[in-house]
């Protein structure tokens, strides 16, 4: 019962707040609308008894790359108006796009229901969902996953590659060289003559 | 008694047992907001005292009420709502700080069995819930539609996802050596004594026998890593950049006012005392005692909160006693320092536990 009624709600408000994401005014509002998504998507795992990938999402989307979102979305001066002008030139890629995602989704469903599913590999009783994935994902699959790890590695380097710029004047703080700093180099002792100064 | 607690518990029917575990959360909440109003003068008054002056003094014996008076006076005053601001949102934000530092307490083990809920991966529970009180700051800052508490709010965002990342290693490694994500089992792991400790692992009787000597430097370390990190993920001194008062007033909490204002600030503490329990748990043994001989009549949950109170204790220390950082400086200190030093300590932490403790 509870479970049916978690499911419903799970369910409907990611349904709704993904309509919400891309018909909400505002960018910023958009972005908390994905962030519930993400949200009763990671319920929706979690009734499904998988909560590592539950956790997962919440921390991977949720934490880090909706707030990279956010960032951006604040940060840019988006008028959405503007944007919206152009709706109808962009409404027949859309549209495919739109169609085509439908189509998958009803060959998935279509296949679920006429049995056709791959038979699903049950882990071992008594093995919980992290200690399942550990070894699947390294061990058979160790090369996919090292192999993804490397990809996202090297985006990050692209990334770093592609902003990086050096500017010359700019004052740089080296804190070796502020710590190795000693008395004798840093500090000069001057006997000063009255009404003559320094140097 | 407990076998019958047990089939209690199991034949409840679904709608009860929801209902008897929302009275269970209600209670654990009040209980905790009590606790935490009293930590607050604690704070105060440790302060005061390093400065040499004494604190809140007036309000009941030795100024014991001050923090409920303060509650009074927040919630009596008017709610001002900037004119230019995002009003849903406005509001929405101390709540998300609120609520996201008392979730996190659903997995706290306080003494054996004492868990609101008892998860397997209760560590990542944690590190998603904390993750999330991001959002209550960013969100903050933004529909207060002003300079400042967006500055705030970016500075603060950047900060806490950063020391997000080496918390995640240094907890890693306290996971490694558990082999266990779930927070009862990590407490256990360090039964026995201050020598089983995560933070003193001085014992060389145990798994790991000699390599011990070499643990112990890591996990030290890794403890006053957790501490200095702790520190920046709750925005406290010397890493309270997002509300320096010299430079941004108060940072993301400049248009915030009465009870909006109390609940980021209450939330803020809940943090901290989150942090401390999460110190408490990872490093120092949760509830059990130092020495194993003597000290047993008194019961786990003081030994727990004995910790926790030390822990704070630490951090009210260092609040009054460190100057401010700079921002890069923070920056630095988290990215080119921490991160690096917690990823090495992950490797070689992972490869003894592989190699020598032998779970592979």
């Amino acid at each position: 019962m509870l479970t049916v009624i978690s499911f419903y709600l799970l369910a409907f408000t990611s349904i709704a707040s993904a309509f919400m994401v891309v018909s909400s005014k505002n960018p910023v509002h958009s972005v908390m609308y994905l962030i519930l998504t993400f949200f009763s998507a990671a319920g929706l795992f979690i009734l499904m008894g998988a909560e590592f990938l539950a956790l997962l999402i919440i921390m991977v989307y949720v934490g880090a790359v909706a707030v990279l979102f956010l960032f951006v979305v604040m940060m840019l001066d988006v008028d959405f108006a503007e944007l919206k002008q152009g709706f109808l030139s962009y409404l027949p890629v859309g549209a495919l796009v739109a169609i085509i995602l439908l189509l998958e989704m009803l060959m998935v469903g279509a296949t679920y229901f006429a049995g056709e599913t791959k038979t699903v590999v049950v882990r071992d009783a008594g093995i919980t969902n992290l200690e399942a994935f550990g070894q699947v994902l390294y061990t058979d699959y160790a090369g996919v996953f090292e192999a993804a790890g490397f990809v996202l590695l090297v985006a990050m380097i692209g990334a770093i590659v592609l902003t990086l710029r050096k500017r010359d004047g700019v004052r740089k703080q080296i804190p070796s060289e502020q710590i190795a700093r000693s008395k004798e180099t840093g500090l000069k002792m001057v006997d000063i003559e009255p009404g003559i100064g320094i140097e | 008694m407990i076998t019958s607690l047990i089939l209690f518990w199991s034949d409840l029917s679904p709608m009860v047992w929801f209902g008897l575990k929302l009275a269970q959360v209600a209670a654990f909440v009040l209980i905790l907001s009590v606790i935490l109003a009293f930590l607050i003068l604690m704070d105060r008054k440790v302060w005061a005292a390093v400065q040499m002056r004494r604190g809140p003094n007036v309000v009941g014996p030795f100024g014991l009420l001050q923090s409920f008076a303060d509650l009074l006076k927040f919630v009596f005053k008017e709610i001002i709502i900037p004119a230019g601001s995002d009003k849903f949102l406005f509001i929405l934000a101390p709540l998300i700080t609120l609520v996201m530092a008392f979730l996190a307490w659903a997995v706290v083990p306080i003494a054996p069995g004492w868990v609101m809920s008892d998860i397997n991966v209760g560590i990542l529970y944690v590190l998603a819930i904390s993750s999330l009180g991001v959002y209550g700051i960013i969100i903050g800052g933004w529909a207060s539609n002003s300079k400042y508490p967006f500055m705030g709010a970016l500075r603060s965002t950047a900060q806490m996802i950063s020391y997000e990342v080496s918390i995640g290693f240094i907890i890693l490694t306290v996971v490694f050596l558990a082999g266990s994500m779930n927070l009862s089992e990590v407490v256990n792991s360090q039964a026995g004594g201050f020598y089983n400790w995560n933070m003193f692992r001085i014992n060389p009787y145990n798994t790991y026998g000699w390599w011990n000597l070499l643990l112990f430097p890591i996990m030290f370390y890794m403890g006053v890593l957790f501490f200095i990190s702790a520190l920046a993920e709750t925005n406290r001194p010397p890493f309270d950049l997002p509300e320096a008062e010299s430079e941004l007033v108060a940072g993301f909490m400049v248009e915030y006012s009465s009870t909006p204002y109390l609940l980021f600030m209450f939330g803020e503490y809940l943090n901290m005392t989150l942090m401390c329990a999460m110190f408490t748990i990872l490093f120092l043994g949760g509830w059990y005692a130092p020495v194993e001989i003597g000290v047993q009549f008194i019961p786990p949950v003081f030994w727990f909160m004995g910790k926790c109170l030390f822990m704070f204790f630490m951090f009210a220390m260092v609040k009054a006693i460190v100057p401010r950082y700079r921002y890069d400086q923070l920056m630095r200190l988290g990215w080119k320092v921490f991160l690096p030093v917690s990823l090495m300590s992950v490797v070689i932490v992972s490869t003894i536990v592989v190699f020598v403790g032998g779970t592979s």
